[in-house]
């Protein structure tokens, strides 16, 4: 049985969905991100690719394609260090809250 | 990125035209050989080129030794048994040396 | 990590269907999106990186489009020895239309779709794509059905983008899971012999520079 991310040929007969959306802002920045850490030597493409590949398989089925980026990224610097869990939901209960 | 106080490649074993089986393997980690092309027996293309191995460099290892990648062809009829189409149709996947092991050629 | 699952009725709302994605509140976005806003805000703090930085490469990724690939193609067919070149040596070749692809891989490579001969480009594992020559990829392309049919049923993936190719003609699929990325150079469409560069790149889109479609004829692009 492959990992939930290797695909090829997996049996499913599904239409193509060509419907293409526009970027929000937010996943814009989530792809501006990975590349400037990357260029300061802090992400590798193969250490985000095991990070996506590291979510639950019912996850990774179901969330768009930068909410997998979003959680790989908080994987990552989570394992390095750069941040803490603690900080990122302390940070993420701020803007919860509406102003 | 970590500096790369010593790079070591490995050997290139295979040239364009040799018959190859891929190994079927899995290391438990991140790796970039899929599933469906494991244990199926293809024909080298090209070598496209050696690079530091994505499953060291996926833990933040330093990727050594870097392995020659091999754009290598297999029938796509022999690949899937249900497939649709001629017996021309090919699938090219780019695999690194240590997944990569000889086979004999057709009719040996 | 908090538990996404506790955040369902906003992972709904992705803010995907509103009329100005970016200017969302932030108790508006959606789980991930505010785990996005809330990690960057802190990388900011840390001065890991700054707000600039950030923006500079959005603008820098917003920059790349198919336009890039298809005034490559375009040449390629104006020029047939810089054709040679493109598919030979395609980094040098892109050099000197002044595309300087960055010194770290991934590597680009050229494969030429031609009478007898059709690529096309998939990445079963994740989403390898030519982002420096393309731009970011379609949503279909990083779908989870294209990855799962592109290598199985090339043919059947084919018609549905309206290219019901004959047994005559050798489908070749790329899985693009390495190092490499792969740009199609699609066939030059008959009756063009009197286009200016300019004009040719106007057949070339982004979907036959992956090889799910050839490029438009003069007629339906309007050239």
């Amino acid at each position: 049985m492959p990992q939930v991310h290797d695909r090829g040929g997996w049996p499913t007969e599904e239409p193509i969905d060509r419907e293409e959306h526009i970027l929000a802002d937010w996943e814009r920045r989530v792809d501006a991100m990975h590349n400037v850490l990357s260029e300061k030597g802090l992400r590798r493409t193969d250490e985000m690719r095991r990070a996506i590949e590291s979510l639950p398989p019912e996850q990774y089925e179901t969330m768009s394609y930068y909410e997998r980026w979003t959680a790989a990224l908080e994987i990552l610097l989570l394992e390095k260090g750069v941040l803490t869990a603690g900080e990122i939901d302390a940070r993420f209960a701020e803007l919860e809250r509406p102003e | 990125m970590t500096a790369m106080t010593a790079t070591t490649d490995a050997p290139t074993e295979y040239q364009p035209g040799d018959r190859v089986r891929v190994r079927v393997d899995n290391p438990g980690g991140h790796f970039r050989t899929p599933a469906y092309i494991q244990g199926q027996t293809g024909q080298v293309a090209a070598l496209c080129g050696v690079f530091a191995n994505p499953e060291s460099l996926a833990y933040g290892g330093p990727g050594q030794p870097r392995q020659p990648l091999y754009r290598v062809e297999f029938d796509q009829a022999q690949v899937w048994p249900e497939y649709r189409g001629p017996a021309s149709d090919k699938i090219l996947v780019d695999i690194y040396q240590h997944w990569l092991e000889p086979a004999a050629s057709p009719g040996e | 990590m908090t538990n996404p699952s506790n955040h369902a009725e906003n992972h709904q709302d992705d803010g995907h269907g509103h009329d100005h994605p970016g200017m969302l509140a932030d108790a508006e976005l959606s789980y991930y999106a505010r785990r996005a806003r809330a990690m960057e805000s802190l990388l900011v703090e840390k001065e890991i990186c700054t707000p600039g930085e950030i923006q500079a490469m959005v603008e820098r990724i917003d920059a790349r489009s198919p336009a890039d690939g298809a005034r490559v193609v375009a040449r390629a067919w104006a020029d047939p020895q810089y054709q040679a070149r493109l598919l030979s040596t395609p980094e040098a070749a892109l050099a000197e239309l002044g595309y300087t692809l960055p010194e770290t891989t991934p590597k680009l490579a050229v494969v030429e779709n031609t009478a007898e001969v059709h690529h096309l480009v998939v990445c079963t594992l994740c989403s390898c794509y030519p982002r420096n020559l393309l731009g970011r990829p379609p949503d279909w392309y990083k779908s989870l059905a294209y990855r799962s049919r592109a290598v199985v049923d090339p043919r059947g993936v084919l018609r549905e983008f309206g290219l019901d190719l004959p047994d005559s003609v050798a489908v070749r699929v790329l899985d693009s899971t390495a190092d490499l990325r792969y740009l199609v150079l699609p066939r030059r469409p008959a009756g063009t012999e009197g286009l200016t560069e300019a004009e040719l790149a106007e057949l070339v889109t982004r979907d036959s520079m992956i090889g799910v479609t050839e490029a438009r004829t003069p007629e339906r692009a309007g050239v």
